[in-house]
């Protein structure tokens, strides 16, 4: 389920990014690698556990998949925070610059 | 249990390898044949740019991987920081990190080469569509 979870982070933001075009001014495409980075390894994670536990890998608990699924949701919430955090510092539009400094008149 | 690490550590060496390189390497500025006959200059992407996609995915799927081992209780705080050492387990630590690891990382590196092979491919197919428009004109 956190493997789902990034992987449906991962493809929203590559779409989003497309739709943007050239247009890197918002960084997306450092959110999605990002996901994208996550959703691999999180694949090779699953990959090992299906080598380990077989077909029950695909038949978890209902509990087991909410608490991924919760999981999920706060690597999610983690990412979009890290993206806001370089967004902010490497400031590609400017705006934090333009709320610091006030013109002279 | 740690197997995160490989992955930081695949990406540390590759980001020293990145800022060497941005250092080092030139604008390579190419003249482009637009179809309506008129021309304009673009800038081709530098393979250290190329290697900060790489160090991207590496950076951000080890930190939302150590947030999981966090949340597992796998990673601690304080010192020794991976609990697999606190209890005395650090040979199974050890083989996790050699198979689970060391197969993210290769992976990840496979995903960038399949990204960099593609890229290098769309560019040498507008760069001979721009050069089969220059020769018509």
């Amino acid at each position: 389920m956190t493997l789902l979870t990034t992987v449906f982070a991962a493809i929203i933001c590559t779409i989003i990014w497309y739709r943007n075009g050239a247009n890197n001014e918002m960084m997306l495409g450092t959110l999605s690698l990002m996901y994208w980075g996550a959703s691999i390894m999180w694949l090779t994670d699953a990959i090992f556990a299906y080598a380990q536990f077989g077909v029950d890998f695909f038949a978890p608990a209902p509990l087991d998949m909410l608490h991924d699924f919760y999981l999920g949701l706060s690597v999610v919430a983690l990412g979009l925070v890290i993206w806001l955090v370089i967004l902010l510092v490497k400031d590609p539009k400017g705006v934090v610059n333009t709320a610091l400094f006030k013109k002279n008149k | 249990m740690s197997c995160f690490i490989v992955p930081v550590t695949e990406a540390i060496v590759t980001t020293v390898a990145e800022k060497v390189m941005k250092s080092k390497e030139k604008k390579q500025i190419v003249k482009l044949f637009l179809s309506d006959g008129s021309m304009t200059e673009a800038t081709k992407i530098s393979f250290a740019t190329k290697l900060g996609w790489l160090n991207k995915m590496l950076w951000g799927g080890s930190a939302l991987l150590a947030f999981e081992h966090l949340w597992h209780g796998e990673v601690t705080p304080f010192f020794p920081f991976l609990t697999a050492i606190e209890s005395g387990n650090s040979a199974s630590m050890f083989a996790e990190m050699g198979s689970v690891g060391v197969m993210m990382s290769v992976l990840v590196t496979f995903v960038w080469g399949c990204m960099v092979a593609v890229s290098s491919i769309i560019e040498k197919r507008n760069l001979n569509s721009t050069k089969l428009l220059r020769e018509r004109a």
